[in-house]
C-alpha cells in the first residue's frame, strides 16, 4: 500500500513540468561545476605532482561537486516537498487516502518514499559524472561512496523536513518558505560555533553541514550516520501526528 | 438483515462550537438513508465521522461490524465515500485515477480491470476514460467521484450530495443507480434537495443544528404527508359540535364562518362520513379537499418546532 501511494506521488511529479525542469537545471549547473573542477585539477596537477601527499583527482572533484549539490538541493527541497501533503489538504483529495483503508503511517511513508524517488534519481545523476572519468582516470572509489552515501543521507532529512512542513502549512509558498528557513538554520548553525572562544557543543551537533563534511572527508562514523537517521525518523514521526491531528481538530 | 453502521451518541465540537450532538442511528443492508438538513445543519461532519475523516469528540462509530477507530483498517474496507467535494487528482486521467483508487482499495490484482469497466459502465464514463479529470465537465467530474466511491463494492456508500451539478437526465440516472445500490448495500446520501429523499430512499433522517430531530422510514413519512386534515368550505355555517361526533374527527378549526378545516385521525378516515352529515344537514357543501403536506412543510414545520424549543 506504502508502495501505490509512492508510485503515484512518484510518476504524477513527472505528470507536470516541475521534476523535467528541476532535473534539468541541476543537471546543467552541476556539470558547469564539474567541468570547473576538472579544468582547475588539470591546471593543479604539474605542481601536485612535486608535492608529497598530495590531494589526489578524487579529493579535488568530488567533494566540492557534492557539496554544491548539497547547497543546490537545499534550494530546490523545499520546492518538491512543499505540496505533498499540503495540496492534497486543498484540493480535498486527502479524504480519498484518509477514507481508504490505509493508515496515516502508510500515507506519509508513501508520501516520502515517492519524493525520495525522485531525490535518488537526482543523485544517481550527479553521481554519473564523476564516474565518466573513469574511463581516463582512476577514482578512489570509497571516497566516492563517502560523498554518495553523505547527500544520500543529507537529502532523506531534507525531505523529511519537507515532509513535515507540507503536512502543518496551509499553504504550498508558506511550506516551502519554512523549510527552507529550517533547513537554512541548520546549516549556517555550524557557523557561530568558530567566531567565539566558547564553543557550542550543541550547536555544533545540531549542525548538518559538519555531519555531511564529516561523511564527505571518508569519515563514516556512527554518530554522523545516526544523527541523520534520527532526523529523519524524528520528522517523519512529526508528520505522522500532524496527520493524525488534521482528524481530531480542524 | 445485517447492520452495517451503527453509530452511537455522536458528537462533535469545533472549539466550543457543537457541530453535531449526540447523533445515534442504524443502517442495514438494503437501506438508502437521506441525510437532511439545513446549510450548515452538520450533514458534511456526520460522514466525515462516518468515514474517518474526523473522529469524533464522543461516541462510537461501528461499519458492518468493526470499530473504526480499535479496527480502522477493516472498518474501511468496507467503506465508500464521496465527500462534498470529489477528491479528484486534476492531473490523471480518469483510467489511471480509478487503478489507484482500485490499488489503494486493496482490489485483488485480477479483479482490477472488471471492476474498473463495471464502475465506468455504471456511472456512463466508458467514452471519457482516457480523458484527463481536469478537462471534464463539473458533472463529469462528479460521476467519477462516484464511480471512485462504488468501484471496490464496499457494503457502505456514503455519498454527499451526489446530484450536485449535474444534469436533470444524469440526475435520473444517478437516482436509478443508487436505488439498483441500495437493493444489495447500505447507503446514505446527504443532500438538500428533498424530491429526491423521496424517489431514492427508504428511510430519512433530519438533522438540525447538530442534532436528530427525524427518523423515520419512506412510508411513515407518506402517513405524515398524508396529514389527516381537510378543508371544508360550505353555504351556510356548519354546526361544528355536530361534526365533532363522528367517529375519527379531532378536531375542528374555524377558518372564515363558512370555512372549517377538519383533523382527523390517520387510522380512521371520516370524509364520507363527513360529506354526509353536512348534505343531510343541508349546509350546502362547496368543497371538500385532502390537505396534503408535502415534503417541504414536514421539514420547515420539524426544524421550526426544533429552534422554538
Amino acid at each position: 500500500m506504502i508502495l501505490t501511494i509512492a508510485s503515484r506521488e512518484f510518476r504524477s511529479l513527472f505528470l507536470s513540468p516541475m521534476a523535467w525542469t528541476i532535473l534539468a537545471i541541476l543537471q546543467f549547473i552541476l556539470a558547469f561545476l564539474f567541468l570547473t573542477q576538472v579544468e582547475a585539477f588539470t591546471e593543479l596537477q604539474p605542481k601536485l605532482a612535486s608535492i608529497e601527499g598530495a590531494p589526489g583527482l578524487t579529493d579535488i572533484i568530488v567533494p566540492p561537486l557534492f557539496g554544491n549539490a548539497g547547497i543546490i538541493l537545499l534550494l530546490v527541497t523545499p520546492l518538491l516537498t512543499m505540496r505533498l501533503i499540503c495540496e492534497e489538504r486543498r484540493n480535498k483529495t486527502l479524504s480519498l487516502l484518509l477514507s481508504a483503508p490505509v493508515s496515516n503511517i502508510d500515507i506519509i511513508l508513501g508520501k516520502y518514499l515517492g519524493i525520495l524517488g525522485l531525490m535518488l534519481l537526482i543523485i544517481a545523476l550527479i553521481t554519473l559524472m564523476p564516474l565518466s572519468l573513469l574511463s581516463g582516470a582512476e577514482l578512489d572509489i570509497g571516497k566516492l561512496f563517502a560523498n554518495i552515501l553523505g547527500l544520500l543521507l543529507l537529502v532523506t532529512a531534507f525531505a523529511a523536513i519537507g515532509l513535515f512542513m507540507s503536512c502543518i502549512a496551509g499553504h504550498p509558498t508558506v511550506a516551502a518558505m519554512g523549510t527552507f528557513g529550517m533547513l537554512l538554520l541548520l546549516w549556517i548553525l555550524d557557523w557561530s560555533v568558530g567566531m567565539n572562544d566558547h564553543r557550542s557543543e550543541l550547536f555544533e551537533y545540531l549542525s548538518i553541514l559538519r555531519h555531511f563534511q564529516n561523511i564527505q572527508s571518508g569519515l563514516i562514523s556512527t554518530v554522523d550516520v545516526s544523527y541523520f537517521l534520527l532526523f529523519t525518523a524524528t520528522f517523519i514521526a512529526l508528520s505522522i501526528r500532524s496527520l493524525d491531528n488534521d482528524r481530531l481538530q480542524k | 438483515m445485517t447492520t452495517l453502521i451503527e453509530a452511537e451518541h455522536l458528537t462533535r465540537y469545533y472549539g466550543k462550537h457543537c457541530a453535531v450532538n449526540d447523533v445515534s442511528f442504524t443502517l442495514a443492508k438494503g437501506e438508502v438513508l437521506g441525510f437532511l438538513g439545513a446549510n450548515g445543519a452538520g450533514k458534511t461532519t456526520t460522514m466525515q465521522m462516518l468515514c474517518g475523516n474526523l473522529a469524533p469528540s464522543a461516541g462510537q462509530i461501528k461499519i458492518n461490524g468493526f470499530d473504526l477507530l480499535d479496527q480502522p483498517k477493516a472498518a474501511k474496507l468496507s467503506l465508500g465515500y464521496l465527500p462534498d467535494t470529489p477528491p479528484l487528482y486534476k492531473e490523471l486521467t480518469v483510467q489511471e485515477f480509478l487503478l489507484y483508487c482500485a490499488q489503494l482499495h486493496g482490489i485483488a490484482k485480477q479483479s482490477v480491470t472488471d471492476a474498473i469497466n463495471q464502475a465506468k459502465e455504471r456511472c456512463g464514463l466508458t467514452d471519457v476514460a482516457d480523458r484527463l479529470i481536469a478537462n471534464l465537465s463539473k458533472g463529469f467530474q462528479q460521476r467519477v467521484g462516484i464511480a471512485q466511491a462504488i468501484l471496490h463494492n464496499p457494503e457502505v456508500i456514503v455519498l454527499d450530495e451526489p446530484t450536485v451539478g449535474l444534469d436533470p437526465i444524469q440526475i435520473r440516472e444517478i437516482r436509478a443507480l443508487i436505488r439498483e445500490l441500495g437493493q444489495d448495500h447500505g447507503i446514505i446520501l446527504s443532500t438538500h434537495i428533498l424530491t429526491e429523499v423521496q424517489e431514492s430512499c427508504t428511510h430519512v433522517q433530519i438533522i438540525d443544528r447538530g442534532q436528530l430531530i427525524l427518523n423515520e422510514t419512506i412510508a411513515g413519512l407518506n402517513r405524515q404527508m398524508d396529514g389527516g386534515t381537510l378543508q371544508i368550505a360550505t353555504r351556510l355555517a356548519p354546526d361544528i359540535n355536530s361534526l365533532l361526533t363522528i367517529p375519527g374527527v379531532s378536531s375542528i378549526e374555524t377558518i372564515a364562518a363558512n370555512r372549517i378545516k377538519i383533523h382527523h385521525s390517520v387510522t380512521t378516515n371520516p370524509t364520507e362520513q363527513i360529506a354526509e352529515r353536512i348534505i343531510a344537514a343541508g349546509w350546502g357543501l362547496q368543497e371538500l379537499t385532502p390537505v396534503t403536506r408535502t415534503m417541504e412543510d414536514i421539514f420547515i414545520s420539524l426544524t421550526k418546532e426544533h429552534r422554538e424549543l
